[in-house]
């Protein structure tokens, strides 16, 4: 039976020899990739990466040492805020700002419902399915700006584009994370529903919504909150806020207005986490 | 060689799970701590390794004190001190060999210890351990792949691997079922003896603890209400120390319990 | 749906309307302020460019298709920046980050106060857009792909940080008692207790971090930091918006690969 009998030991097995090396004194944690072949493949390329990406940045050094002077003045402004030269400013900026976040992010709460809705495959029906993914996949792909950027060229300069940039990139946040969690609903609620024959709206009234409504109003919260940072920036290319009275200030190296408006973002920025935190433990 | 004199402990919340305690272990004794719950073992056993600041008293740790140590002075202490725990505590996501060297901790430097070179002494010593506790070909699973009998298994031996004078051990089977709990109570008290380890075993279990020990301490509300041989605990003693009970049915459990116990052990021990 | 509660237990019934009331509150108050937001914004916008928005958008699509294939081989090099952007500066963050997360986690600060100047840190640099970074960056450093990768390390660090902190105070605390008892150094428990458990959650927040980080690397040229933001701005200055669809196309193939990606490893690692 065993292979002593036959006269020819088998190789032991990994294990076997594994125990046996223990047993000496020898042991070595198992490598988190077994293949040996792999695991040259795998470090060589990050090796070859590492190089390669090296090689494509080229730092300019002397512009970086002109540039420290200016680092360092930035940092300090820090300390010197200036809020008040161009105070003006800044005050209509915020102020708008935060009418654009809270807007943009009503309408985009309000018609993200209906698109992930649409985008949960245990619900939706297949085309449906298919043009909410495509909405959500678009919206979620280009960054604010570039969509601030063509709304700006087709509503002209103003908050209005702002609004509709905002509202548009909270679609496509808020309708993947809903289908995920549409889709991520327990079976036996949407069955037991169903089953009493109620219409389509009465379902998702009944069955859906009460299980996903603590975090859409969490979700809510937090992209409050990214609205207002994104706010900040879509000014630069002109859809209002403060983000054009921030780039003005980099611009011309205005840094302790610049720190006074970050300052700013970064305490509303805490207060809106404080806040939502709150809301959120209210809620549930 | 440990003794504690006057040690007690308040919380924060102002609950006083200590009222001072005076209690000397000698070399190689194993005694088990009994108590309802809430009478402060925990709290006693942790207040020793300092897992818990005593709030007033003295520990003592042959003949050294190490109630205000810090630093390396507290890890030197500790190094001497094993612990077993009720939920094991093993680093669920490290290999069983990592868990039982990772209670050599303190005798490799960092750099060592972080890249797996342990001295080869170390290795055969885990090796060992392993086989007595019977996990010798699972040193490459992890440790959320074992069972919890398996778990408390590698827990002690990772204890072990300190080499230490004393062990501590938390309720070690308080998440087993019966006969696994006998095996690892019975393991526990080999491995002491065959060390000249010194341990206190906190446990809920009369029975088992009265089989097992050589000394059975009583606590309650925070207080010392018993200190003697196992064979001296009477109903009367288990009222005084638990409250009003009709202690019979434990008596006669007792009795009955040791045959089959034995049964089983010898079952267990045909298995390879 | 608290009616049917009323009908049916009337010990609530006291209670019901009065959340009711709170309810309806709250939305009336919302939609006010909704309306005077709205108002605001409406006031700032000059409503007569709205009129031939529709005819605008459409002439916009019009000239964006089809797309101008004939550039793509030029956006290659711009492309491979953009990713290099992406990953270095990820890499640079979660360098800075993971030192930050220990320091403001509670369960493994040294000091309150370190703790505090770490939570600072972190939410400094996670209430600021990596676009705006950039813009401070290319003031101090100069324009290029060098600004691009500070700035994306600059706005992770926040992001690797803050996640990567939670992830350590929600640890078991066991396995470090266990550990911290057999005397080990305070360096050696968090290698053997803390950071097994946190694996996971970092290998998953990286790649997530690296995941967005490309899309915002293709913005950065928009500011002069780098990538294939740069080929798109000259293409929007120029008018030329048939090259402007062709990266558009680029970007949005790039970011459904790399979100495969992270979708895999975090798969993998979970
Ligand atoms: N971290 C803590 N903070 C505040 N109070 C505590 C803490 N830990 C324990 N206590 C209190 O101290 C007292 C003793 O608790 P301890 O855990 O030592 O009891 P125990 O005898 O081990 O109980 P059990 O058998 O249930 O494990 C209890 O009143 C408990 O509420
Ligand atoms: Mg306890």
């Amino acid at each position: 039976m065993s292979a002593a009998d036959t006269g020819n030991e088998p190789l032991p097995s990994l294990e076997q020899q594994r125990i046996a090396q223990a047993r000496e004194g020898r042991w070595r944690p198992l490598p988190l990739i077994r293949s040996r072949h792999w695991r040259w493949i795998i470090n060589l390329s990050v090796l070859l990466y590492v190089v390669l990406a090296w090689l494509s940045v080229d730092v300019n050094w002397s512009r970086v040492a002109q540039g420290m002077e200016r680092g360092q003045a930035f940092v300090a402004s820090f300390l010197q805020p200036d809020f008040t030269s161009r105070g003006g400013e800044i005050l209509t900026g915020l102020w708008e700002s935060l009418t654009m976040t809270f807007t943009a992010t009503v309408i985009g709460v309000a018609l993200a419902i209906p698109v992930g809705l649409g985008a949960a495959r245990n619900i939706a029906p297949l085309p449906v399915y298919f043009v909410c993914r495509g909405i959500i996949a678009v919206s979620r792909t280009f960054q604010e700006i570039i969509i601030a950027i063509l709304f700006v060229t087709m509503f002209g300069f103003g908050p209005l584009a702002g609004v509709i940039t905002l509202a548009f990139a909270t679609i496509g946040f808020m309708a993947k994370l809903l289908a995920e969690d549409i889709e991520d609903t327990q079976k036996e609620p949407l069955e037991a529903i169903r089953a009493t024959g109620g219409g389509w709206l009465q379902w998702i009234n009944y069955a859906v919504q009460p299980q996903v409504m603590p975090r859409l109003i969490g979700l809510s919260l937090y992209r409050l909150d990214i609205n207002f940072r994104e706010s900040a920036v879509i000014g630069i290319v002109g859809a209002g806020g403060i983000g054009a009275t921030l780039n003005t200030s980099i611009n011309r190296y205005d840094y302790d207005t610049s720190a006074a408006i970050l300052l700013l973002i970064i305490v509303i920025v805490l207060m809106s986490e404080y806040l939502s935190g709150y809301v959120r433990k209210w809620t549930q | 060689m440990l003794k504690l004199t006057g040690l007690s402990k308040r919380y924060d919340t102002g609950d006083l799970a200590l009222n001072d305690i005076n209690l000397t272990v000698p070399a190689g004794q194993v005694m088990a701590l009994i108590g309802p719950s809430g009478a402060g073992k925990s709290t006693l056993i942790r207040c020793v390794n300092r897992l818990v600041e005593p709030s007033t008293g003295s520990i003592e740790l042959d003949g050294q004190d190490i109630t205000r140590a810090r630093g390396a002075r507290l890890r030197q202490a500790r190094r001497q001190i094993g612990m077993i725990f009720q939920n094991y505590a093993l680093v669920e996501r490290l290999s069983v060999m990592e868990n039982v060297l990772s209670g050599r901790l303190a005798y490799v430097g960092f750099w060592r210890s972080f890249l797996r070179q342990f001295p080869s002494s170390d290795i055969q010593q885990a090796f060992n351990l392993l086989e007595r506790v019977g996990l010798q070909t699972m040193f490459d699973k992890r440790g959320d792949a074992l069972s919890g009998g398996q778990k408390q298994r590698v827990g002690i031996a990772r204890a072990l691997m300190q080499n230490p004078k004393l062990l501590l051990v938390d309720e070690p089977t308080a998440s087993l079922d019966p006969k696994t709990s006998r095996q690892i109570m019975r393991l526990i008290c080999e491995l002491c003896r065959e060390q000249q380890l010194a341990a206190i075993i906190n446990i809920h279990d009369v029975v088992l603890a009265q089989q097992f020990v050589d000394r059975v301490v009583g606590l309650r509300g925070g207080e010392l209400v018993f200190d003697g041989d196992p064979k001296d605990l009477s109903p009367e003693i288990l009222t005084s120390i638990y409250g009003e009970e009709d202690w019979s049915v434990a008596d006669d459990n007792h009795e009955e319990a040791d045959a089959p116990a034995t049964a089983s052990v010898d079952i267990a021990g045909a298995h390879p | 749906m608290p009616v049917k509660h009323v009908n049916n237990v009337p010990v609530w019934q006291r209670r019901e309307p009065l959340k009711q009331y709170a309810i309806w509150a709250g939305w009336m108050l919302g939609g006010m302020l909704f309306l005077l937001c709205w108002k605001v914004i409406s006031d700032n916008t000059i409503w007569e460019f709205m009129n031939d928005a529709g005819t605008q958008a459409g002439s916009l699509i019009g000239r964006m298709i089809p797309p101008d294939w004939s550039i793509t081989g030029s956006l290659m090099l711009p492309l491979w920046d953009t990713i290099n952007i992406a990953t270095v500066g990820t890499a640079l963050g979660i360098l800075i980050a993971f030192p930050l997360a220990f320091l403001a986690a509670r369960n493994t600060t040294p000091h309150p106060a370190l703790r505090a100047v770490a939570l600072a840190i972190i939410v400094s640099s996670r209430s600021i857009n990596a676009l705006i970074w950039a813009m401070l960056l290319v003031t101090i450093v100069g324009p290029g792909i060098f600004a691009g990768m500070l700035a994306i390390a600059l706005r992770s660090i926040g992001f690797v940080g803050k996640l990567l902190y939670e992830a350590i105070e929600e640890i078991h605390p066991t396995p470090v008692e266990a550990l911290s008892s057999t005397g080990a150094a305070r360096t050696q428990v968090l290698a053997y207790a803390v950071w097994p458990q946190i694996m996971p959650a970092f290998a998953g927040i990286s790649v997530y971090r690296w995941d967005i980080n490309i899309r915002e690397a293709t913005t950065l040229g928009l500011v002069g930091a780098g990538g294939i933001g740069l080929q798109m701005n000259a293409a929007i200055n120029n008018l030329a918006w048939a090259q402007v669809a062709t990266v558009f196309v680029l970007i949005f193939a790039t970011v459904i690969v790399s979100e495969w990606v992270s979708a895999k490893v975090r798969h993998a690692v979970i």
